[in-house]
């Protein structure tokens, strides 16, 4: 919890002062920018431009508290030894930074799937980015959208 | 900084079954976004890797970054295809090394 932005709030006066404040700071929070994001997936693929397809991306539609939200992604391969998912990556767009996590499979983990819970600072899209070991690249969106968020702004 | 992690792993499985493999470790995961009462910004602390090798090979990796919750829980699958032992590994910003191992057994 934020406890400067709590202090301070209770020393405005008024509760519109309050929200006129939390709204400017909301703006000037420095925010991952587009071409953070695209530079990451470039470097993730090697240059490569993600196709459509083959990664689900599972996320709730509505995330009530953006300090944990479930996501699960599950690529489909036939995970032999030399056709298999390398990576998975998870970008969250509108994060002050977007990376969230990289998950690195192997032949040994028989299926392309895992989950994890995130921190989302607002509504926004999140990405997954799945890298093969023949050098394909596919990705999926979703649109979340968090009651609260929860990078402690 | 990090506790007694928890891991769930099935006691036995059959040669070639999939299992689903849970982990949950007690971290506060500090992002380095927030400030403390003073307004001063606090320190970045978060376990950036874990790792899960079954007998010495790489099953399941992660590179966490600060958007990972607090507490990082990671639900995933292996293959089974021997009997033998899953080491899994947190590692801290500060360095810090926690490890579990599990048993699992052929049916």
């Amino acid at each position: 919890m934020n406890t400067s932005k709590r202090q301070f709030l209770g020393r405005t006066l008024g509760v519109s002062a309050g929200m006129a404040i939390t709204a400017l700071l909301g703006s000037t929070r420095a925010l991952a920018s587009v071409e953070d994001v695209q530079k990451a997936i470039a470097e993730f693929t090697g240059g490569k431009a993600p196709a459509e397809g083959v990664v689900t991306l599972t996320t709730p539609e509505i995330a009530e508290n953006g300090n944990s939200v479930p996501v699960s992604v599950s690529v489909e391969s036939p995970m032999s030894e030399d056709d298999y998912v390398e990576s998975v990556m998870i970008l969250a767009e509108d994060n002050p930074s977007a990376l969230v996590a990289t998950f690195h499979f192997t032949p040994a983990s028989g299926e392309a799937v895992a989950s994890t819970r995130m921190r989302l600072a607002r509504t926004q899209n999140v990405l997954a980015v799945a890298k093969m070991s023949n050098g394909d690249v596919y990705s999926a969106t979703n649109n979340i959208k968090v009651t609260i968020g929860g990078c402690g702004g | 900084m990090a506790a007694k992690p928890r891991v769930k792993v099935p006691k036995s499985a059959a040669a070639g079954d999939i299992i689903t493999l849970k982990t949950l470790i007690s971290h506060k995961m500090e992002s380095g976004q927030r400030k403390d009462g003073d307004g001063n910004p606090i320190p970045r602390d978060i376990i950036n890797k874990f790792t899960c090798t079954f007998n010495g090979k790489p099953v399941f990796s992660c590179d966490m970054d600060p958007a990972v919750s607090a507490n990082p829980y990671f639900e995933f699958k292996a293959k089974i295809t021997e009997a033998g032992t899953f080491t899994f590994t947190w590692v801290d910003d500060a360095g810090e090394v926690t490890e579990m191992t599990k048993d699992i057994a052929l049916k």
